[in-house]
C-alpha cells in the first residue's frame, strides 16, 4: 500500500532526525470538541492567512512614497492630476496589474472579516465563559490582538493616501495632539514634522507589513499553542465533563473540516471582492489638505471611535496658557479604553468576587451566567451606540431626522441604554432559566391530554432526554463565599472582613444570582439559594452520565421515549 | 455543574493529582468512562465512544498532554475509529458527487488561468471584466473544494466521537518541587543571588541601554516649536482658488451666498502648508453679517474691518480635529464639519452651534490690492486648526 511506503519512507527519514513517532501520533489523535461556535476564531485565522498571502501579493507593486508626481496610467479621470507615489502605485495595483483589484479587494475584505470575526469570536467566549480559569492568559492575547488589529487596519487603510484615509490620518493627527503635555511632540515625531508632510505613508507601511503583522503573527501562535496545551472548552452536554474533551480527532477529521472551512471562508472573500466594490480609491481621489467629501466613514472596527468623537460635548479648559482638549482625549481614550479595560480584568474580577479558583472546560450556556451575560450585553450596547453614532450622519440622512437629535440621544443613550440592557438581558437568562427547570422538573408538554380515573383533565409531559437533560442541567454553582455565615465559626475569615470583604459579599449575590436547579422530574431541591445545591447538582449529572437512572425517578413508564433521544 | 462528574478511567486515577473537593464529587470516579462505554451513540450508528488512555502524572506535563502513555507507547495501537462508512451505497454515491465537486474545482482554476491569459487590464472596462472572470473562478475553485471537502468530511468518513481526559494544569506538588530545586540550584551555581555586586552592576549596566532606544527616536521629527501657531498667509498674499490657482476679485465673487475654497499665492501645492492654510471665503447680503469694530476675534461677531464687501474669510481646518469643514448650508450660513458634524455660524465669527468643537474657526484678516484682488492684510490672529497642549 501507498501509505505504508510513504510511511517506510519519508516519514522513517523524517523519524530518524526528528524523532517524532509517538508525539506526532497523539497530535494526529488529539480530539477537538465541535460546535459551530467554535469556527468563528477559525474564521480570524483564515482572514489573517489570507490577509498575509494578498497582502504580499500587493506589496510587490505598491509604492510606500509620498513623493509627488502627475499620473499618467491607466485611469483616465485622474490622468494629469498630482498625487502621491502610494496612491498613483495603488492606482497601478487597481488597473495595471491582472487580478490587482480583485486581490485588493479581497485584502480589504480579509481586514474586516477578521476585524469582524475577533469581535465575534471574543464574544462567544465572553458569554459562554470560555475566559475563565485556566484560559485567562488566552483571553488577555486575545484582547491584545484586538488592540493590534484594529491599529494594523487604521495603518492599511492609510496606506492608499486617498482622500479618506487622508482624512483619517488628520483625525489621528488632531487626536494625538491633544493629549496633554506630549501630544505636540508625539504627533510631530509621528508624522515627522506638520501634518501631512512626507514620512507618515512609508512610517506606517513597515508597522503594517512587518512590525504589527509580525506581534500578531506571533501571539496568534501562542494563542493557538495554548489552545492546544489546554485542549479546547466544549459545550456541555452528556459525558462532558470538566476532566475529559469529547469530540472527533484531528486527524482526519478536524483537519478536513477545517481544510474545509478554510476554503469557504476563501471563497466568501472571494465572492465579496468580484461582486462587490470595495475601498474605490479612484473615486475619491488623491489626498489634499483642502477637500473632504460628505458622508465620510472609516472602516467598521474604527466606528466606535468616529462615534465617540461625535458624540461628545465641546468641552475643554485651558488653565495658565494651556488647553486640556477634553473635547478630544477623552472620546479617543475613555470609551473603547473602558470597554478593553473591563473585558481584561473581568476574568480576575468575576474570580475573586466568587472565590471559584476552579477549572472549567465545560462552557456556560449565556442563560446560565445571567449577570455576565446582562453585562455583556449592556456592554455591547454601550459599544452599539457610540458605533451607529459614529455614522450618525448616515442615518440622518437616510431616516430622515435630524442629526442633531441622533447625536442628543447617543449621548443620553450611552448612559441609559446599557442599564437597560442589563436588566433586560437579566430577566430573560432568568426567565430561560425557569423555563429549563420546568422542562426538567415536569418534563416535556406532549400535547396528550388524559383524564384521570377521579375525572382529572391532565396534560402528559415525558421526561426530558438524556442529552437535553445534560445541557438543561448544565449550571455553574459556586462554592460559597468563605464568610461567617457558612463558615464554622460566627467570626468572618479575614479576607471577608470590612469595607472590601463586604463589597465582595454584595458583589458576590449579584454575580452569582442564578435560579436553583430543580432535581429532575420533581421533588425541587435546595432552599431557592443558588449556590446551596452544589451536591444535589453534582449527583444529578452524575446520575445522568450513568446512563438514565437518575432521571428515571418518577418516569419509569416514559423510559424508552427518552432513549431514542427523539426530543424536541 | 453538570461537568462535575469526573471522568477518571479506573486505571489511570491511582497517581493522579488531586482535584478539590468540590470538584471530583469524591465517590462518582469511574462514572464517566462507565457511562462512555455504555451511551448510545448519536443517531444509532455504529460509533466507537472511547476513553483514550490516561497518561502517567509525569507525562500529563509534557508538551503534548497525551505523549508518553506508558499503555500505549511501542505497542500496536488499538483501532478507535472504524475503517469504513455505515452505508456503502449512500457513500458510493457522495465518492461521486465529492469527486465531480473537485473534477470541476479544477476546471474552475483552468479557467482561472485562461481568464489572466487572455482578459486583459488597462482600462475600466477591462479591469471590470478581468475582475469578474478571475473572481468568478477562483470562487468556483475554493468553493468547489470547500463543498467537495465537507461532503467527503460528513458522508464519507464514518461519525466518530472520542473523549480524551483532561488533566488539572497545575503540576503535582512533587513536580513543582522538583522545578523549585532546580532552579534553585540553577540560581546557586551561577553565584547571581550570593555576588550581589555582580547582579547589580548588570542591572546597572543595562539601564542606559533601555532608555538608549527612546533617544534614538529621537531624529523622528523636529520639535513643534511655535509652527503651529502661524500659517502661510502673510500681509499681502493673494487669495488663490483652490483648484484653478486664480486669484479673485470682490466684484467677481459678488452673489450673495457663494463659498469658495481659497489659499495664499504660492503655497496652493504644498501640502503641508494648505493643511493650516486652507480658507473658505464666503459672500454675504449687506446686514447679514454681525460685525464687530474691535481689530480683535470677538465672541460672536465677525470682524467687519477684516472682510470686504462683506465677504468674510474663515480657517477651513475644523477647530476639532483638524478635518476640513467642507460643506456650506446657504440657507442657515451654518458650515458644517463632515467628519464630526461640529456646525459653525457663519454670520456669527463661525461661532460653534453644534458638535465637539470647542472654538469658533478663525476669521483671516482679507482686503484689496492695487490691482482689486483679494489679499491677506496679515496672517491669522490666533493657531488655526485642532486643539493642542501649547496653545493657550
Amino acid at each position: 500500500m501507498s501509505v505504508d511506503r510513504a510511511l517506510e519512507g519519508t516519514g522513517a527519514w523524517l523519524d530518524d532526525r526528528l524523532h517524532g513517532a509517538r508525539g506526532v501520533r497523539v497530535l494526529l489523535r488529539k480530539v477537538f470538541p465541535d460546535h459551530w461556535s467554535f469556527l468563528l476564531g477559525e474564521i480570524v485565522l483564515y482572514s489573517f492567512i489570507i490577509l498575509l498571502l494578498t497582502g504580499t501579493f500587493l506589496t510587490l507593486w505598491f509604492q510606500p512614497s509620498m513623493t509627488d508626481i502627475i499620473y499618467h496610467g491607466s485611469y483616465v479621470p485622474l490622468r494629469g492630476v498630482r498625487m502621491s507615489e502610494a496612491y498613483a502605485s495603488t492606482l497601478h495595483i487597481s488597473f495595471d496589474v491582472r487580478g490587482g483589484l480583485l486581490i485588493r479587494q479581497i485584502h480589504h475584505w480579509a481586514a474586516d472579516l477578521f476585524m469582524a470575526g475577533i469581535f465575534a469570536h471574543m464574544l462567544r467566549v465572553f458569554f459562554t465563559g470560555a475566559y475563565r480559569k485556566p484560559r485567562e492568559i488566552n483571553w488577555l492575547i486575545g484582547i491584545t490582538l484586538l488592540t493590534l488589529g484594529l491599529l494594523e487596519g487604521l495603518f492599511g487603510y492609510s496606506l492608499p493616501d486617498d482622500l479618506l484615509s487622508g482624512a483619517g490620518l488628520r483625525i489621528l493627527e488632531g487626536v494625538i495632539q491633544s493629549i496633554p503635555i506630549v501630544g505636540t511632540y508625539l504627533a510631530f515625531f509621528l508624522f515627522g514634522g506638520p501634518f501631512p508632510g512626507t514620512q507618515i505613508v512609508p512610517r506606517l507601511y513597515i508597522l503594517h507589513v512587518l512590525v504589527i503583522p509580525a506581534l500578531i503573527l506571533a501571539l496568534v501562535s501562542a494563542h493557538l499553542f495554548l489552545m492546544f496545551h489546554q485542549k479546547h472548552t466544549q459545550m456541555p452536554g452528556k459525558g462532558r465533563t470538566n476532566e475529559n474533551v469529547v469530540g472527533a480527532p484531528m486527524y482526519p477529521y478536524f483537519m478536513a473540516k477545517t481544510g474545509a472551512f478554510f476554503f469557504f471562508v476563501f471563497a466568501v472573500l472571494t465572492l465579496a471582492a468580484t461582486f462587490t466594490q470595495i475601498n474605490p480609491i479612484w473615486l475619491y481621489g488623491p489626498f489634499n489638505p483642502v477637500a473632504m467629501s460628505a458622508g465620510s466613514q472609516p472602516d467598521f472596527y474604527m466606528g466606535m471611535l468616529e462615534g465617540a468623537l461625535r458624540v461628545m460635548p465641546a468641552w475643554q479648559w485651558v488653565p495658565w496658557g494651556h488647553t486640556f482638549a477634553f473635547n478630544v482625549f477623552i472620546p479617543a481614550l475613555v470609551p473603547l479604553g473602558l470597554v478593553f479595560t473591563l473585558a481584561a480584568i473581568w476574568p480576575f474580577l468575576e474570580q475573586w468576587v466568587t472565590g471559584d479558583k476552579r477549572e472549567h472546560h465545560v462552557n456556560d450556556r449565556p442563560r446560565n451566567a445571567p449577570t455576565r451575560t446582562a453585562l455583556g450585553i449592556g456592554v455591547i450596547t454601550f459599544y452599539g451606540i457610540l458605533w451607529a453614532e459614529g455614522a450618525n450622519d448616515i442615518i440622518a440622512d437616510q431616516l430622515n431626522v435630524p442629526l442633531y437629535w441622533i447625536t442628543w440621544a447617543a449621548r443620553v443613550g450611552i448612559f441609559v441604554g446599557p442599564v437597560i440592557a442589563y436588566i433586560i438581558t437579566k430577566r430573560i437568562c432568568l426567565g430561560l432559566q425557569h423555563k429549563d427547570n420546568h422542562l426538567i422538573e415536569h418534563g416535556v408538554e406532549t400535547g396528550i391530554i388524559r383524564q384521570l380515573p377521579g375525572g382529572e383533565f391532565i396534560e402528559e409531559t415525558r421526561p426530558v432526554d438524556a442529552d437535553s437533560l445534560a445541557v438543561l442541567m448544565s449550571r455553574t454553582n459556586y462554592p460559597p463565599l468563605p464568610s461567617g455565615e457558612t463558615a464554622e465559626t460566627d467570626v468572618p475569615s479575614r479576607s471577608m472582613r470590612g469595607g472590601l470583604g463586604r463589597v465582595r459579599e454584595r458583589l458576590y449575590n449579584v454575580v452569582t444570582e442564578s435560579s436553583a436547579l430543580p432535581e429532575p422530574n420533581g421533588h425541587a431541591i435546595g432552599d431557592g439559594n443558588g449556590h446551596a445545591i452544589g451536591d444535589g447538582n453534582g449527583h444529578a449529572v452524575e446520575g445522568n452520565g450513568h446512563g438514565h437512572t437518575a432521571i428515571s425517578s418518577g418516569a419509569t413508564s416514559s423510559q424508552a421515549d427518552s432513549d431514542e433521544g427523539d426530543g424536541h | 455543574m453538570s461537568n462535575s462528574s469526573p471522568g477518571q478511567s479506573g486505571a489511570g486515577d491511582s497517581g493522579e493529582q488531586s482535584w478539590p473537593e468540590y470538584l471530583t464529587g469524591a465517590e462518582s470516579r469511574g462514572a464517566a468512562a462507565a457511562a462512555a462505554e455504555g451511551s448510545v451513540p448519536p443517531e444509532g450508528r455504529a460509533a466507537p465512544h472511547r476513553v483514550i488512555g490516561t497518561p502517567a502524572p509525569a507525562a500529563a506535563r509534557t508538551l503534548l498532554a497525551d505523549a508518553g502513555d506508558a499503555g500505549d507507547s511501542g505497542e500496536k495501537p488499538v483501532r478507535e475509529m472504524p475503517a469504513g462508512p455505515p452505508d456503502p451505497i449512500r457513500a458510493k454515491k457522495a465518492e461521486r458527487i465529492v469527486v465531480a465537486c473537485f473534477l470541476l474545482a479544477m476546471l474552475a482554476g483552468f479557467g482561472f488561468l485562461v481568464a489572466y491569459g487572455t482578459i486583459g487590464v488597462g482600462t475600466i472596462t477591462k479591469t471590470l471584466h478581468s475582475n469578474l472572470a478571475l473572481g468568478a473562478t477562483l470562487s468556483l475553485v475554493f468553493l468547489l473544494l470547500g463543498i467537495g471537502a465537507v461532503i467527503w468530511v460528513r458522508h464519507l468518513m464514518p461519525e466518530v466521537e472520542l473523549t480524551e481526559q483532561r488533566h488539572p494544569m497545575r503540576s503535582t506538588p512533587q513536580e513543582r518541587e522538583a522545578f523549585k530545586g532546580t532552579f534553585e540550584e540553577g540560581a546557586e551555581t551561577s553565584q547571581f543571588v550570593k555576588r550581589p555586586m555582580v547582579r547589580r552592576s548588570l542591572i546597572a549596566a543595562t539601564l542606559p541601554l533601555a532608555v538608549a532606544p527612546i533617544f534614538l527616536l529621537r531624529d523622528l521629527g523636529p520639535l513643534p516649536g511655535t509652527s503651529l501657531d502661524t500659517t502661510a498667509w502673510r500681509k499681502g498674499l493673494r487669495l488663490l482658488v483652490y483648484g484653478t490657482g486664480r486669484p479673485i476679485t470682490p466684484a467677481e465673487f459678488s452673489s450673495p451666498g457663494a463659498i469658495v475654497s481659497v489659499g495664499p499665492e504660492g503655497f496652493l501645492n504644498d501640502d503641508d502648508a494648505m493643511a493650516k492654510a486652507a480658507v473658505i471665503i464666503i459672500k454675504f447680503r449687506p446686514g447679514q453679517l454681525q460685525f464687530t469694530s474691535a481689530n480683535h476675534a470677538v465672541a460672536n461677531k465677525v470682524v467687519e474691518n477684516w472682510t470686504v464687501n462683506d465677504i468674510v474669510a474663515y480657517s477651513k481646518i475644523c477647530t476639532h480635529v483638524g478635518c476640513p469643514a467642507a460643506l456650506y448650508e446657504q440657507t442657515t450660513h451654518h458650515i458644517l464639519c463632515p467628519c464630526h458634524q461640529s456646525t459653525f455660524d457663519a454670520t456669527q465669527g463661525a461661532r460653534v452651534i453644534f458638535g465637539p468643537a470647542t472654538r469658533p474657526l478663525p476669521q483671516l484678516p482679507i482686503g484689496v490690492d492695487s490691482e482689486g484682488f483679494l489679499i491677506a492684510t496679515s496672517d491669522f490672529h490666533e493657531p488655526v486648526g485642532p486643539s493642542f497642549w501649547e496653545r493657550s
